[in-house]
């Protein structure tokens, strides 16, 4: 069926009236050595029967394993109520819609998610959204360069214990923007970043220090003591946290004595489920002294003539469509379909429902810890608290483990070793409210006996000899 | 009809600028433009001391409308900026070639002056602009 609802007659008639022959005339000032000319590469059409199959197919080979890995991306319960509600025809859309004052339901969605996001991180601004955590984090340290106006340098301490990922997009956004991003190395005994370690920056120009907390390790940071260290050398705090965690951490506005500048982080946890390149949601608070430099949309809630309440977008002077290049940001997608969901996830556990999912994932990680560190080849890596992940220490070669634990259609967790190579056989590990005991059970007893047949003196099973 | 003194000089970007008898030259944005971007809700001024180029963008007036760079007129060292606008960004509107001033520039070459125009030069300027 065509799509298009031009019919030949009605073309012909468009083309007779502006006077051009064909419609390739209408693309006669674009020169023919810029033009793509044929596609190639692109396979033939497939009937609405054949791709829905193949894309079955596709889907079977994730095969549902039973999953304790986290590193960024979170398996946690989401009622059902929150994608019914989220998938009618009122809320189903990807964006921000293009009249905004006209969808005043999603405006006013909007600005509940913000006011729970500002609570939650205890920021006093908090922006619809943005494309994931991994930009959110490049957003933050563009908005940290422009907002601190008394800084010069335009460079940005980058704890190598954020998210490889988040700097690796931080870096591509970046880079060529004349920001330069310094790696500060972790404590190998505690996974964090000790204050102390900041001190040969002392008196240098640094725009902002970025805290990631917990840490990629899921390892809590000394977040008051390198806040104030920041607040102290006039650089700016741009914070990136788990939502879920902020449930029951000190949130970032409470940082050190004035708190972080700019809070940050994935959304995905709050309702949204995982799936590989997303789409997932970033969150973007800080201070409302920072906030006309922060990109992105906001909600704002009004009155209108007759006094009633209403919403509307607000500090759009700053936005693309009308600053063009000097615009906050042009990457600022927001994500609305994600945020609806995380909305309505957080409306319907509540503050304490969200501590309650909080506790259970750091009771179950502990657990796991305890369960699997029984086994002498297994050891916990650091020895500072966490808070749902952790990295354990594995004396044996981890990939010999994580290949036969995958043939049990169970994700062991997340092997470092490309991303922090020193670490040697080094797993992160995590355990969600959503891992039951007799899972946790599960996976030591298949842990055990592989590593048992590893170790074992002697192969059990003796080759047979000609 | 917009008003245009014609004690002050004028950039094409639509500054104004006064120059003090201290030598110093003090610089905001011309009743047209005000009328143009409209209600405003926002004033970001640059930092004393801070030295620009002529025609470097060092402000932005941002109104209901849209926010806009305001480029420095003359190359110098920002002396003094306007911190009563951080609360009154109206002030803009309501007073423009008087308490609505953004900045003050101590011009590193005063001669750079005779490149803007007078009064009646901005008036046929501002009518160019509208055809």
């Amino acid at each position: 069926m065509p799509f298009i609802p031009h019919t030949e007659t009605d073309i012909r008639d468009m083309l007779g009236t502006i006077g051009a022959s064909d419609t390739e005339e209408l693309f006669d000032e674009i020169p023919p050595s810029l033009r793509m000319g044929e596609l190639s590469g692109v396979p033939v059409g497939m009937t609405e029967q054949e791709i829905s199959r193949l894309m079955h197919e596709r889907a079977d080979t994730d095969g549902r394993p039973l999953c304790f890995t986290g590193a960024g991306s979170y398996d946690h319960h989401i009622p059902a109520a929150v994608w019914e509600i989220t998938t009618r025809g009122e809320f189903y859309s990807a964006y921000t819609p293009y009249q905004a004052e006209a969808s005043q339901g999603t405006l006013q969605l909007l600005y509940e998610f913000q006011s729970m996001m500002a609570g939650l991180t205890g920021m006093e601004v908090s922006n619809a959204s943005l494309y994931d955590g991994a930009s959110a984090l490049a957003e933050a340290v563009l908005m940290a360069v422009r907002a601190n106006r008394k800084s010069k340098s335009r460079r940005i301490l980058v704890p190598t214990t954020v998210h490889p990922h988040y700097r690796k997009t931080t870096r591509t956004i970046v880079k060529n923007q004349g920001i330069e991003l310094v790696d500060v190395p972790y404590c190998s005994d505690g996974g964090n970043t000790v204050p102390d370690s900041l001190k040969h920056f002392e008196g240098e120009d640094i725009s902002a220090l970025v805290i990631q907390h917990p840490n990629f390790f899921g390892v809590l940071e000394e977040v008051d003591a390198l806040t104030e260290w920041a607040h102290s050398q006039g650089a700016l705090v741009i914070a990136v946290s788990n939502p879920t965690s902020l449930a029951l951490l000190k949130p970032p506005g409470e940082w050190g004595e004035q708190g972080a500048d700019i809070a940050c982080g994935e959304g995905q946890p709050l309702g949204v489920p995982m799936a590989a390149g997303g789409p997932y949601f970033g969150y973007m608070c800080c201070r409302q002294a920072l906030v006309r430099q922060m990109p992105g949309r906001i909600a704002g809630r009004t009155v209108d003539r007759d006094g009633r309440d209403g919403y509307a977008l607000t500090l759009q002077a700053r936005e693309q469509h009308i600053r063009r290049s000097k615009a906050t940001s042009n990457i600022c997608t927001n994500q609305g379909l994600m945020v609806t969901a995380a909305t309505i996830y957080m409306a319907l556990l509540g503050a304490d429902g969200l501590a309650n999912v909080a506790r259970a994932c750091h009771a179950n990680t502990r657990a796991l810890v305890d369960r699997l560190t029984e086994n002498e080849y297994v050891k916990p890596f650091f020895n500072r608290p966490c808070f749902h992940e952790t990295v354990l220490q594995f004396s044996l070669p981890l990939a010999d483990v994580m290949r036969p634990l995958y043939a049990h259609n169970l994700l062991p967790g997340y092997d470092l070793s490309k991303d922090y190579p020193e670490l040697g056989n080094a797993l992160l590990v995590c355990a969600t409210e959503v891992r039951s005991a007799a899972d946790i059970e599960l996976y030591a007893d298949h842990l055990n006996r592989i590593i048992e047949s590893q170790t074992a003196a002697g192969c059990p099973v003796q080759p047979k000899m000609a | 009809m917009s008003n245009i003194p014609v004690d002050l000089k004028y950039a094409k970007t639509h500054e104004w600028v006064r120059v003090n008898d201290d030598g110093t030259v003090t610089v905001g944005i011309s009743d047209s433009a005000q009328e143009q971007l409209g209600d405003m809700v926002f004033i970001e001024v640059p930092e004393t001391g801070q030295s620009v180029a002529a025609e470097e963008a060092c402000a932005v007036v941002e109104s209901v409308k849209a926010a806009s760079d305001v480029y420095a007129p003359i190359a110098g060292e920002i002396v003094e900026v306007n911190e009563s606008l951080a609360d009154s960004p109206e002030t803009v509107n309501t007073d423009v070639y008087g308490k609505g001033w953004i900045f003050r520039i101590s011009p590193s070459d005063m001669s750079e002056l005779d490149e803007l125009m007078d009064a009646e030069t901005y008036e046929s300027y501002l009518d160019s602009e509208a055809h």
